[in-house]
């Protein structure tokens, strides 16, 4: 008889009942009890591995990224204050209904739209809930769920992300207002000492921790490891970081019982820091990156989806389509989830005024196309043109 | 510690990529015929055929005799040091013999396993000792791949998380010296087949232990490009009271492959363990129908699935050399065809109808 059931027949108070099953731990395992550690616990039923991995597919289905419209009230105010309009609740609605009222030219060019909390329940002018008006043009609902960076004491400026209190009933809750996504950024930065190996297990821990949570309610985690790009470092260093922290993380991730399937990646490209002197061209990104992803992120994983970090709108959209006529084998979508680098022209033509609302949503909708021929490999515009007779040289891929 | 110290040079790392990509060209695989001595005596004892250094010699130069035509299907030859140093019947040393067929040589350099105390029988693998001299022989003595066996076991307790971290451990430590050393390291983190356990089961014991035996590569700076993978196909315990189908032994396969096993390893060359030769090719082939994307050759490296009928028709007698030789030949063509998904198996339907076996509504 279980030491539990033998406890119940007998008159004793609580508090012995807790010390004796307690201490039935230390006991030697009895015969039979065996140390159950590589039986699988099944996570998910087959039923809840085929609805996320369908809704990562139809995120990231051909030609289509992510718009990241979660800026945080702070972030927000960084936005607004840059064209010089109040960071008032209202003006944050105006702002995304803009981006929202987007026609169906954004239904092929955008798979999902990550909301900050405060948006997944505000409603349009005309009193239509944001969450209607983008399922109805057929794009995905996503919802930021992490609560911001918090210091890991004895490191250099590192940090860590807070969020998982109580994140499981938040995802319920989610899932039933309209979210089929969840994203979660963590941040790691470059310098002479970072980072280290502290801020990488930890990061990668909690990205686990919350990916796992998020697929109990049927919400396709989006993995954000973000290595900023500030710093002097070259091309290389920051392969070379990308690669250390793109492992842990799905080590994590198997370690946590991750359905990989059933996730997308947000990384960042590997780029030089914004002060190394050198300068490289879109093809030695491409290459830099692609080969970084080829070395760490396994092919079950859906689709990875590229943060735009600090780079321009031209910028992130030339990478992107460089990184798709990367000629190595990609077996993943790569595509976009950007935020600045969908919607910084868009937030300068509207700069708060009513009359540049439908010249603001125009800008967001071409930017939208734009990104979609490149996560492609279609992209024409700027100089970096695939499509030209003259075959753009992507160097031996031994140098990466 | 994020600072790079770049473990090879670009040259090094393009030998290295080249030699992996020679072995596993399309079409090819890689003939294991590294058995060390003690295994040998099992395989001649079958035909009761004595353990000598000669009969060992003979038979080996039974397979690497055989017609040049071979090199269509093998890519690369596994050697056991003594095999190394060993010349054929027409006086060239088995290197040259196998070279001159245009296969790349390689050579077997652990030293067996070691118990892990405490644990329920469960082993480590030894031979890091003085490893990095021998690699450099075995390069100038015509060697340009190695391989390394690790061993774990399925059962109620095992594997347990020190034997899945000590050999993913040991691997990459073997790896990195290897590629020092210009050797393309074929690293073989083995599970038994042994057990009653069922095909989930495996796949997710095969699943915890690639991603550690990848975790571990990264940390040693292993130069992935420039290694392979030989693991265990996913297969039932052959205690196990339910069989599988090999589209099922493929799917789950190819499911944790994909889960684990990053796209720049250029290629998986499946050990056979305790299939029989058929067994082992036709897995092989569903595996290479799969319809999920393999972004890595998917071979074979087999040791008896390659060997065993070869050594029933030599049964020792000189007589029976051709009729040996003829046995290799064909299972090495058919083990070829299977690593391409081409195999047809007398009685067997055709690609299109094997494709329609995989749409079953599983999801592993």
């Amino acid at each position: 008889m279980k030491l539990t059931e033998s406890l119940r027949s007998v008159f004793i108070t609580p508090e012995e009942r807790t010390y004796l099953i307690s201490v039935r731990r230390l006991l030697p395992k009895a015969a039979g009890q065996s140390v159950r550690m590589t039986h699988q616990s099944p996570t998910l039923s087959e039923a809840q591995k085929r609805e996320l991995h369908e809704t990562a597919l139809r995120i990231v289905s051909p030609g289509k990224g992510i718009l990241a419209a979660d800026e945080s009230v702070g972030s927000m105010a960084k936005r607004l204050a840059q064209v010089g309009v109040e960071n008032t609740e209202e003006n944050r609605r105006q702002y995304r209904q803009i981006l929202f009222s987007a026609d169906d030219r954004v239904s092929g060019c955008i798979g999902g739209i990550i909301f900050f909390h405060e948006t997944l329940y505000q409603n349009s002018d005309t009193g239509i809930p944001f969450v209607k008006m983008i399922r109805d043009r057929g794009i995905l609902v996503g919802i930021k769920v992490d609560k911001g960076v918090v210091p890991l004491a004895g490191t250099f400026g590192e940090t860590t992300t807070q969020g998982l209190d109580g994140l499981s009933d938040r995802c319920a809750q989610y899932k039933k207002d309209g979210a089929v996504f969840a994203k979660w950024r963590c941040v790691l930065k470059v310098s002479e000492t970072n980072p280290s190996t502290l801020a990488i297990t930890e990061n990668a821990n909690v990205l686990a921790r919350y990916s796992s949570i998020c697929q109990q309610h049927g919400i396709v985690p989006i993995i954000e490891p973000e290595i900023l790009p500030d710093g002097d470092h070259d091309l290389k260093r920051s392969q070379y970081i990308t690669e250390k922290v793109l492992t842990a993380v799905y080590k994590a991730m198997s370690d946590h019982h991750v359905y990989l399937e059933g996730t997308l990646l947000k990384p960042n490209m590997v780029t030089s820091g914004h002060s190394c002197s050198t300068k490289y061209s879109p093809e030695e990104v491409a290459m830099a990156t692609v080969t970084a992803l080829r070395r760490t992120v396994p092919p079950a994983v859906t689709g990875v989806a590229f943060l735009s970090g600090g780079q321009s709108e031209e910028e992130a959209t030339v990478h992107l389509n460089a990184i798709n006529n990367c000629p190595l084998a990609k077996p993943w979508i790569l595509s976009f989830s950007f935020g600045r680098a969908l919607q910084a022209s868009a937030l300068r033509a509207w700069r708060g005024h009513k009359e540049n609302e439908k010249g603001a949503t125009e800008q967001f909708i071409k930017k939208a196309e734009a990104n979609s021929l490149a996560s492609q490999g279609k992209y024409t515009g700027g100089d970096n043109n695939y499509t030209d007779a003259g075959q753009r040289s992507y160097g031996s891929f031994h140098a990466y | 510690m994020t600072h790079q110290f770049p473990s090879l040079s670009p040259e090094q790392k393009k030998e290295l990529s080249d030699i992996a990509q020679r072995i596993i060209a399309p079409g090819k695989g890689i003939l294991a015929a590294d058995e060390s001595t003690g295994t040998m005596g099992k395989r001649l004892e079958k035909i009761k055929v004595e353990n000598s250094e000669e009969n060992r010699r003979y038979f080996r130069d039974l397979l690497f005799s055989t017609d040049p035509s071979i090199s269509n299907c093998v890519g690369g030859i596994i050697f056991f040091h003594e095999t190394l140093y060993q010349k054929s019947d027409s006086g060239k040393l088995f290197p040259q013999v196998i070279k001159d067929k245009g296969i790349v040589v390689g050579i077997k350099v652990d030293k067996g396993t070691a118990g892990l105390n405490g644990t329920d029988g469960e082993t480590t693998t030894q031979g890091l000792d003085g490893l990095f001299e021998r690699c450099a022989q075995y390069k100038k003595d015509g060697c340009d791949f190695a391989k390394w066996r690790c061993v774990l076991k399925i059962s109620d307790s095992c594997p347990t998380s020190v034997a899945i971290a000590e050999n993913a451990n040991v691997l990459a430590r073997y790896a990195s010296i290897c590629q020092q050393n210009g050797l393309v390291p074929i690293v073989e983190p083995e599970i038994l087949p042994d057990g009653t356990h069922d095909l989930l089961r495996c796949q997710y014991v095969t699943e915890k232990v690639l991603a550690a035996v990848y975790k571990a590569l990264s940390d040693h700076h292993v130069y992935l490009e420039g290694t392979l993978l030989k693991p265990n196909m996913v297969t039932a315990g052959q205690s196990c009271a339910k069989k599988f189908t090999p589209q099922e032994v493929a799917m789950a396969t190819v499911t944790a492959l994909r889960r684990t096993v990053p796209a720049s390893v250029p290629g998986i060359c499946f050990l056979s363990g305790g299939q029989s030769e058929e067994e082992a090719s036709l897995n092989l082939n569903a595996i290479n129908q799969v319809p999920l994307n393999r972004p890595w050759k998917l071979s074979f490296s087999y040791g008896r699935a390659l060997q065993a009928s070869a050594l029933a028709a030599w049964q020792g007698k000189t007589a029976n050399k051709a009729a040996a030789q003829e046995a290799f030949c064909s299972r090495a063509k058919i083990n070829g065809l299977a690593s391409k998904g081409e195999y047809k198996a007398s009685g067997s339907a055709d690609q299109a109808s094997m494709q329609s076996l995989f749409s079953a509504s599983y999801i592993y």
